[in-house]
C-alpha cells in the first residue's frame, strides 16, 4: 500500500486547465462547472456511441478520461446507458450495419439531448467515403449539433465541441435540439 | 522454401521478410492444408479474389501460411460457374470465419464446409451481389434484404438463460455483438456476432491510387495504424521492387515500437481498471497521455497516421528529438517497473489476474492463437524475432513468452514487450543510420503483386496487393488486409467458459481484440 501512496504523491497533480471554448474565451474551470450546472442542474452524462470507426476516435474519446483533462472535474462523465444520457458523442463513418443501433440509441436518450459527431468520418464519413457498406457522416442518420472535424481530434478538441454543445443549450441561447431530424 | 511432402514451384517476392507465392490446383490446395497443419506451421490468413480484371472470368481462393523458412502465398483459381474450394476448417479451425466471410464478400464456397451462416453480411446489400465481385456500386445499393435473426446456438438446459450484449457497448470501445449462456453467474457458452463496422474497406482501397491507399491502410484499425501502414507500404514496395533507404527502414521500427509502447500503457492501465485498481488505470493513463503528447511533437500526429509513406517515412528525426526521445525511455522504464511491482505484489489485483481466462498451449495451438495473447499461451511466434527485418536484424529482440494461458500471463507478456519495446526505442535512436528517409517509389508498366507481413503490438498483420498495370493507371484491383484478431476472436470464446460473467471485461481487454480491423 505505501507504494501506491508512494506513487501517487510522486505522480503530483497532472490535471491541466480547460480548453479554450470556440468563443476564444479562456474559461477556468469553476465557470464551466456552473454552466454545466446552470444549464443542467447537475453533471453532464455522455453516452459515446462508435457506429463504424476505425477506433482511433475512441482511443482519444477514451484519452478525455485521463489525469491530464481531469473531465469530471468539470462536471462531465461517461455513462453506460443512453437513457442516462443528456448528449450523443457519436463517431463514422455510419455503417450501414450499425445505423439501426445508432438511432435506437437515440430513441432510447431522454430529450432533450444533444448530439456531437467525432472526427472527420463523423463529419462526412472521412476516407471512407458512401459506399455499400458506408452512410457517411453522423449526419446522415441524426440532427448533429456540433461536429469536431480531425482524424481523429485530440482530447482538447473533442471536449471544445463537447462544450460548444452545451453552451448552445444556455437558457435563451439558441435553441438546441430535442428530436430526430 | 518447401511445403513438406509437396512439389510447388513457389517464386519469392521482394520484400524484406521471406514471402514466397505460387499457384496450386485443389489438391495441392488440401494436401498443402494437411501439411502444414501437421508440422509446425499455421495459417495467417485467407481471402478471395475476382480475376475479371486480368481477363479471364473467374475468381481465385489465397491461403497464406507461416512456415519456419517463412511465408507461403498459394493460390487456387476457381472457375466462374462454380467457384468452390476444398474445406480448410478442418484444417485449422479460424479459417471458418474467414470463409464465411469470403463468401459474404465475393461469393466464392468453402464445399461441404458446416457452418455456412453469413458472418460479415448483416443483410445491408442484396443476397445475389458480392460487394468484391466487380458489381457497380448501383447494384450494391438497391435495397437490402431484412437483417433476420442469426441463428445462435442455443444452450439447453435447467436453470440456462441468455444475455444478450451489444452492438452498442457499455464503455468507450467498438461495437459487436456477445450472446452468453449461463448458470447463474456462470458463463457455460459465449458466442460473438461481428460485423457491425464492416465500411466496406477493401472495395474502397480499388477505388484509390496506389500512392495514396496508405492512408486507408492506416485506418483499418486505428490502434495499429503504423503496423498496418507498414504492412500497406511493404507491399506496395515488394510489388514495385522498390527498396527504402536503411534509415526509413529504422525510422519505421522506431514508430512501429512507439505504437507497441503505446498500447500497452492503455490496456495495462485499463486492465487494473477492470479489476478495480482505479489506481492503476490513473497511472497508466498518465504515461500513454505523456507518450502520445511526445508523439505528437516529434512525429506530428498523436497515433501516428500517415507518418510511413510509400518510399520511406513522411518526416525524418533530428538529434534534438532523437535525445528526447531516448530521455522519456528511460524516465518512462523506471515508472513501469515500479506499476509492475505494485501490480504483482497487490493481491486483490492477482487474485482477479490468476487462472482467470485460461487458453493452455495445447489449445492455443489448436486454435492458431497468435500475437501476444499466443505468446502467453506457450506460441512463441513474433514475426521481429522469426524473421528479423531491417532493422530488427540488427536489433536482436527478446520474444516475451508465458504458458499459464490466464489474464495474469497476458498482462506479464505486456509488461515484458513493453519493457523491451523500450529497449529497442533506445536502441533504434541511438544507432539511427544515416541516410535519406524516403526515397522516390515508380510502378512498373506490368501489373503487380505485393505482400507486406508486420509485426504489429495485438499479432501479426497481412497485406496482399493486385496492381494493375501503368496502362490502367495502376489501379489496385485488390487489397487484402489481415488482422490478427480473425484468430483470437475464436479463442475468446474458448478463454470464458466456466468463468463468470463478471471477469468477461477483464478477459476481454487481456486480449483486447480489434472489431474493425476485423469487419473491414
Amino acid at each position: 500500500m505505501w507504494k501506491i501512496i508512494r506513487q501517487i504523491a510522486r505522480t503530483g497533480i497532472r490535471s491541466e486547465a480547460p480548453p479554450d471554448s470556440d468563443e476564444s474565451l479562456r474559461l477556468e474551470a469553476e465557470r464551466i462547472q456552473r454552466d454545466v450546472l446552470a444549464i443542467l442542474g447537475r453533471a453532464l452524462a455522455i453516452r459515446q456511441v462508435d457506429a463504424g470507426s476505425c477506433n482511433g476516435c475512441e482511443l482519444e474519446i477514451a484519452a478525455l478520461d485521463n489525469p491530464y483533462y481531469n473531465l469530471e472535474g468539470l462536471g462531465i462523465r461517461f455513462v453506460a446507458s443512453p437513457r442516462h444520457a443528456d448528449l450523443l458523442l457519436v463517431t463514422g463513418p455510419v455503417s450501414r450495419h450499425m445505423a439501426l443501433a445508432l438511432a435506437r440509441t437515440y430513441d432510447a436518450t431522454p430529450a432533450p439531448k444533444l448530439v456531437v459527431a467525432v472526427g472527420d468520418c463523423g463529419c462526412d464519413g472521412g476516407i471512407f467515403g458512401t459506399g455499400y457498406a458506408t452512410l457517411g457522416g453522423v449526419s446522415s442518420v441524426l440532427a448533429v449539433d456540433v461536429a469536431v472535424a480531425g482524424c481523429p481530434p485530440a482530447p482538447i478538441e473533442i471536449l471544445r465541441g463537447i462544450l460548444t454543445a452545451v453552451r448552445r443549450r444556455r437558457p435563451g441561447a439558441e435553441e438546441f435540439s430535442d428530436g430526430a431530424a | 522454401m518447401r511445403i513438406p511432402g509437396l512439389a510447388l514451384s513457389l517464386e519469392r517476392l521482394p520484400a524484406p521478410l521471406p514471402i514466397w507465392r505460387g499457384r496450386v490446383d485443389a489438391d495441392a490446395w488440401q494436401a498443402a492444408a494437411q501439411a502444414v497443419a501437421a508440422g509446425p506451421g499455421r495459417l495467417v490468413a485467407l481471402w478471395g479474389s475476382d480475376c475479371g480484371w486480368r481477363g479471364t472470368a473467374g475468381f481465385t481462393v489465397c491461403a497464406a501460411y507461416a512456415l519456419a523458412d517463412g511465408l507461403v502465398w498459394l493460390e487456387l483459381p476457381l472457375p466462374a460457374a462454380a467457384p468452390n474450394y476444398p474445406d480448410l476448417a478442418p484444417y485449422f479451425p479460424c479459417a471458418g470465419r474467414m470463409q464465411r466471410a469470403a463468401f459474404d464478400l465475393l461469393g466464392i464456397v468453402a464445399a461441404g464446409t458446416g457452418d455456412t451462416r453469413p458472418w460479415l453480411d448483416h443483410g445491408a446489400w442484396p443476397a445475389d451481389r458480392f460487394p468484391l465481385r466487380q458489381a457497380t456500386p448501383a447494384e450494391l445499393q438497391a435495397p437490402g434484404r431484412e437483417a433476420g435473426d442469426y441463428p445462435f446456438i442455443r444452450v439447453a438446459g435447467d436453470g440456462v438463460h441468455e444475455i444478450p450484449v451489444g452492438p452498442v457497448h457499455a464503455g468507450i470501445i467498438e461495437p459487436g455483438h456477445f450472446r452468453f449462456s449461463v448458470v447463474g453467474e456462470k458463463v457455460l457458452r459465449l458466442e460473438e456476432r461481428l460485423g457491425y463496422v464492416h465500411k466496406g474497406v477493401e472495395r474502397r482501397f480499388t477505388e484509390l491510387a496506389p500512392l495514396e491507399a496508405h492512408r486507408l491502410a492506416g485506418r483499418v484499425c486505428g490502434d495499429s495504424t503504423v503496423a498496418y501502414a507498414w504492412a500497406y507500404c511493404m507491399a506496395l514496395e515488394s510489388a514495385a521492387g522498390c527498396e527504402i533507404p536503411p534509415r526509413a527502414a529504422w525510422l519505421r521500427a522506431l514508430l512501429l515500437e512507439r505504437e507497441r509502447v503505446a498500447n500497452h500503457l492503455g490496456d495495462l492501465g485499463a486492465l487494473g481498471n477492470d479489476a478495480a485498481l482505479a489506481f492503476g488505470l490513473a497511472q497508466f493513463s498518465r504515461l500513454r497521455e505523456e507518450w502520445l503528447r511526445v508523439s505528437g511533437e516529434v512525429f506530428g500526429h498523436r497515433l501516428l497516421m500517415d507518418r510511413i509513406v510509400p518510399g520511406g517515412t513522411a518526416a525524418d528525426l533530428d538529434p534534438a528529438a532523437a535525445n528526447r526521445i531516448g530521455l522519456q525511455c528511460d524516465a518512462i522504464l523506471l515508472q513501469v517497473k515500479e506499476l509492475r511491482v505494485i501490480y504483482e505484489e497487490h493481491a486483490g489485483l492477482q487474485d482477479r489476474f490468476i487462472g482467470t481466462g485460461q487458453v493452455s498451449p495445447q489449445l492455443a495451438a489448436k486454435l492458431g492463437l497468435t500475437g501476444l495473447a499466443g505468446r502467453a499461451s506457450g506460441q512463441a511466434a513474433d514475426l521481429r524475432h522469426d524473421h528479423p527485418w531491417p532493422p530488427y536484424d540488427a536489433l536482436h529482440m527478446t520474444t516475451a513468452s508465458h504458458r499459464a494461458g490466464d489474464v495474469a500471463a497476458r498482462v506479464a507478456v505486456r509488461f515484458a514487450e513493453l519493457s523491451e519495446s523500450l529497449r529497442l526505442i533506445r536502441a533504434i535512436v541511438a544507432e539511427l543510420p544515416a541516410g535519406e528517409h524516403r526515397t522516390e517509389l515508380h510502378l512498373g508498366a506490368q501489373a503487380a503483386i505485393g505482400a507486406g507481413w508486420v509485426e504489429g503490438w495485438r499479432g501479426e498483420i497481412l497485406v496482399a496487393l493486385e496492381l494493375d498495370a501503368a496502362a490502367s493507371a495502376h489501379a489496385i484491383r485488390r487489397c487484402h488486409c489481415h488482422d490478427p484478431s480473425w484468430q483470437n476472436w475464436p479463442v475468446l470464446e474458448h478463454a470464458v467458459i466456466g468463468n463468470i460473467v463478471p471477469d468477461f471485461p477483464l478477459i476481454n481487454k487481456s486480449f483486447n481484440l480489434s472489431y474493425t480491423g476485423h469487419d473491414l
